[in-house]
Formats: C-alpha cells, structure tokens, sequence
C-alpha cells in the first residue's frame, strides 16, 4: 500500500514500490492561487533531497518545488505544462509533478502523515 | 532544508507571517468591508491592503475587462494645492512638474511627475483643476501611496508664499474600472457618464457627495471616485451591489496596469529615469518642452532633441515561462542589456508580458533579445506598448494627447 508524507515546505510524496510521486499540495495551490506555468525537470536527473527541481508560477510570483527525498526523477507529468491550471483543480491527485526512484527510504522518517499536516497548516495560520 | 532565493509564496515562512492585521499598518476606510468580502490582505504601502478577493487575481482581472471592477485606492495621497488663483498655483506646480498646468481647462486632469533636479521622478501623479470658475486656485492632486511623504515634504519645501498644500487624509478613493462602469455610473450619478476622458467634476453617486474623475489604472475606461472616509464602505457596498460590479483586489490591478504599458512607481520608474527614458515624454506639452521651467529641464530637452540612453518598452517572452521584476534582458550575443521592472502573466494576453530598460538602439519593436530566466536564456522580443488596447471614452476634441506611449 502506498505511503503518503508531506514536507513543511508543502510538497506531497506518495510511495510506491521504491518510487516516490511528488506534487505540491492543496493548501499551497490555495496559497499560491491561479497557476499559469509549470516547469518540470528532465527525466534521468539525479537531486538531493531538498534540492529545487521544479518550478511552480502563479499570476503573483514563482515558487521553487523541492524533491523530499534524494534520488532519480524517472518521469514527469507533461500534462502540467500546457495545462498549468490543472495545479489548481487537483493538486494532490492529477497534478503530480514528477516520479523519483527513492535512493534512501529513511528520509521518509521526519515527514508529516495526513493528521500532521493538517495540524501543521493550522498551526501556521 | 535548503530553500531557494526565489521566495515560496505559499510558504508559512513569508507571507503568513507577515501579519496584515498588526498595528504597524495602517488600514483604509474600507478594511472591514475587505475582510468581510473575504479578502486576503497583505501589506503594501505601509497599508494592509486586499491582494485578491474570492475569485482570484486570473478571474477578478478578466472580470474587469469584460465588466466592471471596483479598487479601493484609499492608500493613495490626496491633496489640494491651494493658490489666489489658477495661474499662481498652476506656476507652483509647474516649477516642479514638466506638464503644461497653465493651460489646463476647467474640470481637466493631466497626468505628470514630479521631478528632481537631474530629471529622475520623484514620483508620478494626477493633477486636476477645478471644474467650477468660483473654485478656480485649487488644484488636486493625487499621489503614490509609497511616496506621498517624501512627495508633501517635497512639493511644501519648494512652494512660493501664498500657495499651500492640504494634504486630505481623511478622503478615500474607489476606482470602479471596465466597460460597465459607465452604466453602473451612469444609474448613481447625473454628472459622472458626461465626463470625458481624463476630465472631473464634484457631484453625487447615489446620494454621496463625491469628486469623481474619468480616469483610472486598467486601460480600461473608469472612473476615481474621492469620498469622505466616512461615507466610503456605504459607497463602497452600494458599487458592489449594481449588475455586473466584483471588488478587484492589488493582484489585478498590477496585472490590468502592466497588459495597459503604465508605469509602477518603484519598479519602472525612480528618482534614477527620466520622463523619457521612461517613454513618457506624451505627458510633456509642446509649452513645457521649449521652454522649460521645471526640475531637469537641461537633460529632458537634451533627451527630447537627441533621444535617451535607455527607454522603456514592452518585452513578450516567445514561451510561456514569466520573465519577473529583475530579470536580466541580454543581447543574442550574451551582451547584457538592461532589466526587467515589471513582469508576469497577462491574463487578457494569456501570456507572460513584461516591460524593461534596453538601451535606446535596441528599443524598436521586433527587436530579438534574451532574457534569462533561472540561468537559462529564454527568447523574447521588444514589444509596442500597451500590450492590450486602451479602451478610454473620449468625448471632447480638447482631451490630452494620447495615452499610448
């Protein structure tokens, strides 16, 4: 069964069989408000965790998307750059931003579950 | 956990924490009413001020185009310049403006700036004279919220005796913006559908005594409407509630102004770029350019006459990635070339847009440049100004020269 954490910088990662989905979550695209570009990274890529690889741009600024975890970014989802909006209506389903083939699953350990996040936003408000 | 240069806008690190609701800002006459529309308030100015409401920046800007928008543009300064009459105070402002005031009619509104002494605007303003003979002496000006000390400081310190600036901190200001403002105008109020472009006049909307100006920030045509603080959230709802009326928050009225080619004072324009360079030399009527008489005046007429070292102009990046505030505008050659003052996403253009300084050999439209973007060249070319076409209403052959760059 899939595991999913968030980070405190609101990215999501669904893991599956050593292969992690990461999008921004539906309080940054809230946050964030109408998205109007999306760059993605190359597929084969390698990052650390932490590292910037995508880019996410309102209409008011651009944000960096951080990977959670290091390793190789295997695919990316092509819908978001010509459909950038897609952020807004499903940000932690259809618009994933990229898949990366985990190299150290413990970096898994500090993140927040659902319950955490949650907490977390609130907290934060 | 490293975090990049760029900021993260939805981030709890920046913008939550910046708390609009603390002392330290001020609020307009409509604050409450803002918060109760739900929007979110973000600090601008020194004034917690709405950056979006419900719908969105994307939606509230497209609304405007195709409808009616209304701005609280409280934050602004308002102020009477306040002489015997006319050609005294019309002298004052001249000396520290390069538009001819003189010859400015009843009831007409001009847009100018206020000048140092090498030529760089101090800040760029809106100066109306009086429509009523009886009130002739006073003229009204409407300043930038982030420069209206340093502007008072300035205008008083330079002032012959018997003219007088009176600032008016207890006015606000509503700008309602679009194609149906007009109508909605037109049910409120007897004078305000009869004014032409960049012309103004006291009268009632909807029983409120007001000082209503044609005129706005959009390319849009509109309105500015001054109303005493008090009467501001009634005028305020009563706006909101006619067909076709949506509050249009800070987000859009960058995006509407930038899609229009008009400046941001602070970002395309300082005390550093001339009213040429700027692209403004429209503002500088034919009296005013020959002779003189206002701050800089040497390095104006030289720009007038020879052209500018650097302009200003519009930048259309081919793809789709925005080219922000700061990005470096380079030569195909790698030569850097200037900067980007003002960029985003147009939404009436469904694309990124921007306007930066190149050097004035590079300013024709066409002209192929890079800009770069997260260290990657990004192609893009010089683009005629306004990005989307103004849509004013001009009524009277007497209206200023064209607002189109």
């Amino acid at each position: 069964m899939a595991t999913l954490r968030f980070t405190k910088d609101h990215e999501w990662i669904r893991v599956d069989g050593g292969i992690g989905t990461v999008g921004i979550t539906d309080h940054a695209q809230g946050q964030l408000g109408d998205v109007v570009f999306v760059e993605l990274p190359e597929a084969g890529r390698k990052a650390a965790a932490g590292e910037a690889v995508a880019v996410v741009e309102s209409v008011k600024a651009a944000s960096d998307v951080f990977t959670p975890v290091s390793g190789e970014v295997v695919e990316v989802n092509g819908e978001l750059t010509g459909q950038p909006a897609l952020v807004n209506e499903d940000a932690e389903g259809e618009a994933w931003f990229f898949k990366i083939k985990i190299a150290n699953e413990a970096e898994l350990a500090g993140m927040m579950d659902r319950t955490a996040y949650d907490a977390f936003i609130k907290e934060s408000h | 956990m490293p975090s990049g240069a760029r900021r993260k806008p939805y981030g709890t690190k920046d913008l939550m924490s910046a708390d609009p609701g603390s002392g330290l800002l001020q609020r307009t006459p409509l604050y409450d009413l803002h918060v109760a529309l739900g929007a979110k308030m973000v600090p601008f100015a020194g004034y917690a001020m709405p950056v979006n409401y419900a719908l969105g920046i994307l939606k509230e800007h497209l609304h405007t185009r195709a409808s009616a928008g209304l701005f609280d543009v409280s934050h602004m300064g308002q102020a009477f310049l306040v002489g015997p009459d006319h050609a005294t105070t019309a002298a004052a402002l001249e000396a520290l403006i390069p538009a001819d005031i003189l010859n400015l009619a009843l009831g007409k509104q001009r847009y100018s700036q206020l000048l140092n002494d090498n030529g760089g605007i101090i800040d760029d303003l809106m100066v109306t004279r009086s429509v009523s003979a009886s009130d002739d002496g006073r003229l009204f000006l409407v300043v930038n919220a982030s420069r209206k000390d340093v502007d008072y400081a300035h205008i008083a310190s330079r002032l012959p005796a018997g003219v007088e600036l009176e600032p008016m901190p207890e006015r606000a200001l509503i700008a309602l913006q679009g194609p149906a403002a007009k109508d909605v105008m037109a049910r409120l109020s007897d004078v305000a559908a009869g004014l032409g472009f960049m012309s103004a006049s006291g009268g009632r909307v909807g029983g409120f005594d007001c000082h209503i100006s044609r005129s706005g920030y959009t390319g849009e045509d509109g309105f500015e409407i001054s109303v005493a603080a008090g009467k501001a959230t009634d005028l305020a709802k009563l706006l909101l509630a006619q067909d076709g009326v949506q509050p249009i928050g800070l987000g859009a009225r960058d995006s509407l102004r930038l899609e229009a080619g008009l400046c941001l004072y602070g970002h395309d324009i300082d005390e550093t770029t001339s009213p040429i360079e700027a692209a403004l030399e429209w503002s500088i009527q034919k009296r005013r350019r020959t002779g003189g008489g206002f701050p800089g005046a040497r390095r104006i007429q030289d720009e007038l006459a020879n052209g500018p070292r650097r302009r200003r102009v519009g930048i259309k990046p081919d793809g789709r990635a925005p080219a922000r505030e700061g990005t470096e505008i380079v030569a195909l050659l790698g030569d850097r070339l200037g900067i980007i003052t003002s960029g985003g996403f147009g939404p009436s253009v469904n694309g990124p847009v921007a306007m930066g300084y190149v050097p004035a050999g590079r300013a024709a439209p066409g002209t192929s440049v890079n800009l770069m973007v997260r260290g990657k060249a990004l192609s893009a070319a010089v683009s005629a100004l306004p990005f989307v076409p103004h849509r004013y209403t001009r009524k009277q052959v007497s209206d200023p020269p064209g607002l189109t760059p």
